[in-house]
């Protein structure tokens, strides 16, 4: 397709207005009784900046396209030109509100392609900040879809719980959000006395928050009645379209990455996967609330069997010596000196990791060229293919419930448009 | 780590029993099974035959498809893509190398949905155009605008 000339918006003809208009709208010019509205990029109920053009008879639904691209800040270009370690801060903002999570999905790509072994406690913490983390995004979440729905208080309740969580992860990592804590060859820093009872306080208190959050909802009969048979979608629907994650197992596929294809020893601890078949937002919404109870089981394991011993990889020429060792060693000094200042090599090849996010399946793709900066990194974010289906789920439904079902597929814009 | 396997016969005589290596035997160009994965590369015509070979053998789900740019070496474009069997919990990596000045392959949006949107991706920021794609447009880039941007010769601050 030849790239579409440029309207001349500054000084426009008749044309200009016509192209200006024409070119980011994916549906096709209205039939009779059709309209054709605008959603977004500034709308609350998108969850950032996404944008639909919706086609719509009467309050019907007819076609709907996503338009994306407004946050699209090139991180997969960025990524190219920096060295392997310094692309970590990078993947914390694609999925902002999980990203430990695509940490650890980055970390395993690059930890494959070099061959490290990851010591158990380095393991057992990743798995334990990946569930943290998983209810950190399901309570935003939450709090979120419920707000869009007209059930405003939630979100505040929500948001008690996820305070919590932040300090935790400033406690680990000394920064709130974008943590960086899980690097390439294990995590960042040892935990600081006190966090573990921190979190196990956290853990005891959390399940009767669930309790309270679903008082306030499940049996609200406005809630109800905006879910309940919402924004179905066939399971053969979900796999053509690529769906992944809690809109997945509620159309009734019983698949987890953490249990499928385990990764950072996932195999080792017992949890359930919670599955649906009814395939509805009210579905998505139990689906997602008994994960974060399974959540709380896992931080339960990790806690209690938390192993002894080192956080990081034995490799000292790829990851940074601890301060004392830097001052009293030369060798220290050496390897520090060059992993900042040229970064290491990593052997040629390709490597994908995969993990399940709180979105869904996240992969990574890394590919090496033998230097000390990745070649190329291509990002799977759930969120990306789940939105592809946002039409399927919408189609010849009401437009108010156009809301309910975006909140229901759990989007992040950063992880949609990297 | 165990060394590389590289070449169709390698792979294909240490892996016979990997489905995705029974259903792309008579047209895999180039394999490998490096770190646990593994990779087939199939000739440019033969994308949509590869993968709905690939979904008659149990792999039904498609993950992505996405492009690395070895320019300034030819052929210059590996379209790789992704695909999952969720029954046999098992990933196959299908690559595609296009050369520079024939940067075109059939779409697959016919066999997975899926494919719009990552192939619209790699149209918008490689170059690469997917013929049969029902709707080829940008998709993160403005719609007017000029270049694309995870080519290698594109530099990282952009055009000033």
């Amino acid at each position: 397709m030849a790239p579409v000339a440029a309207p001349d918006m500054l000084n426009p003809g008749v044309e200009d207005v016509v192209a200006d208009a024409q070119r980011h709208q994916g549906v096709p010019a209205p039939k009779d009784q059709t309209m054709v509205i605008n959603m977004g990029p500034q709308h609350p109920s998108t969850h950032g900046v996404l944008r639909l053009v919706l086609e719509i008879d009467g309050e019907t639904v007819v076609s709907l396209a996503p338009d994306i691209g407004y946050l699209h800040t090139g991180i997969e270009k960025t990524c190219e030109a920096k060295f392997y370690q310094q692309v970590v801060p990078l993947t914390d903002r694609i999925d902002y509100l999980s990203p430990m999570t695509n940490n650890t999905a980055y970390a395993l790509a690059v930890e494959k392609l070099l061959d490290l072994e990851i010591p158990a406690k380095a393991q057992w913490l990743r798995v334990m900040f990946n569930e943290l983390m998983r209810i950190n995004s399901h309570l935003v979440w939450l709090g979120t879809h419920a707000m869009d729905i007209g059930a405003l208080t939630v979100f505040l309740y929500c948001f008690r719980e996820r305070e919590q969580l932040q300090r935790i992860f400033e406690a680990v990592a000394g920064q709130r959000m974008m943590t960086s804590y899980i690097r390439i060859g294990g995590v960042s820093l040892e935990p600081p006395l006190g966090l573990f009872d921190f979190i196990q306080a956290f853990l005891n208190d959390f399940p009767s928050k669930i309790d309270q959050y679903e008082g306030l909802l499940s049996n609200n009969p406005i809630w109800i009645n905006r879910l309940k048979g919402v924004g179905y979608i066939s399971p053969e629907d979900a796999i053509a379209l690529g769906v992944t994650g809690p809109p997945l197992r509620a159309a009734g596929i019983d698949f987890d990455v953490r249990r499928d294809m385990p990764y950072s020893s996932y195999e080792k601890f017992q949890f359930n996967v919670p599955v649906s078949t009814e395939s509805d937002v009210w579905a998505r919404y139990v689906l997602r609330m008994q994960e974060m109870r399974e959540s709380v089981k896992i931080c339960q394991q990790a806690l209690d069997g938390m192993p002894e011993g080192p956080i990081t990889a034995d490799a000292p020429k790829i990851i940074l010596p601890g301060r004392e060792q830097m001052k009293t060693q030369m060798e220290a000094l050496i390897h520090h000196f060059k992993i900042v200042t040229e970064g290491f090599a990593v052997p040629a090849g390709e490597a994908t990791s995969s993990v399940e996010a709180a979105h869904g399946m996240m992969n990574y793709y890394v590919v090496s060229d033998g230097t000390a900066k990745p070649y190329r990194v291509h990002m799977r974010n759930a969120d990306f293919a789940n939105l592809q289906a946002l039409e399927t789920m919408c189609k010849g439904r009401l437009l108010a419930d156009v809301v309910a079902v975006i909140g229901s597929i759990d989007i992040v814009l950063g992880a949609i448009d990297r | 780590m165990e060394a590389a396997l590289v070449g169709t016969l390698a792979v294909f005589e240490a892996h016979p029993d990997i489905p995705a290596v029974k259903a792309l035997a008579g047209i895999a160009t180039d394999a490998k099974f490096d770190r646990n994965e593994l990779t087939i590369t199939v000739a440019r015509e033969n994308i949509i035959a590869a993968c709905e070979a690939l979904k008659q053998a149990g792999y039904n789900f498609f993950e992505d498809v996405t492009a690395v740019d070895w320019y300034p070496s030819e052929p210059r474009f590996q379209i790789t893509y992704h695909i999952l069997s969720m029954s046999l919990k098992h990933r196959v990596r299908l690559i595609v190398r296009l050369a520079e000045n024939d940067a075109v392959i059939d779409s697959i949006v016919g066999v997975w949905p899926a494919a719009n949107f990552y192939e619209r991706e790699v149209f918008d920021l490689f170059g690469v155009r997917f013929s049969g794609h029902p709707n080829l447009r940008r998709i993160m880039m403005p719609e007017d605008w000029q270049g694309h941007p995870l080519r290698k010769d594109y530099p990282v601050e952009g055009y000033r």
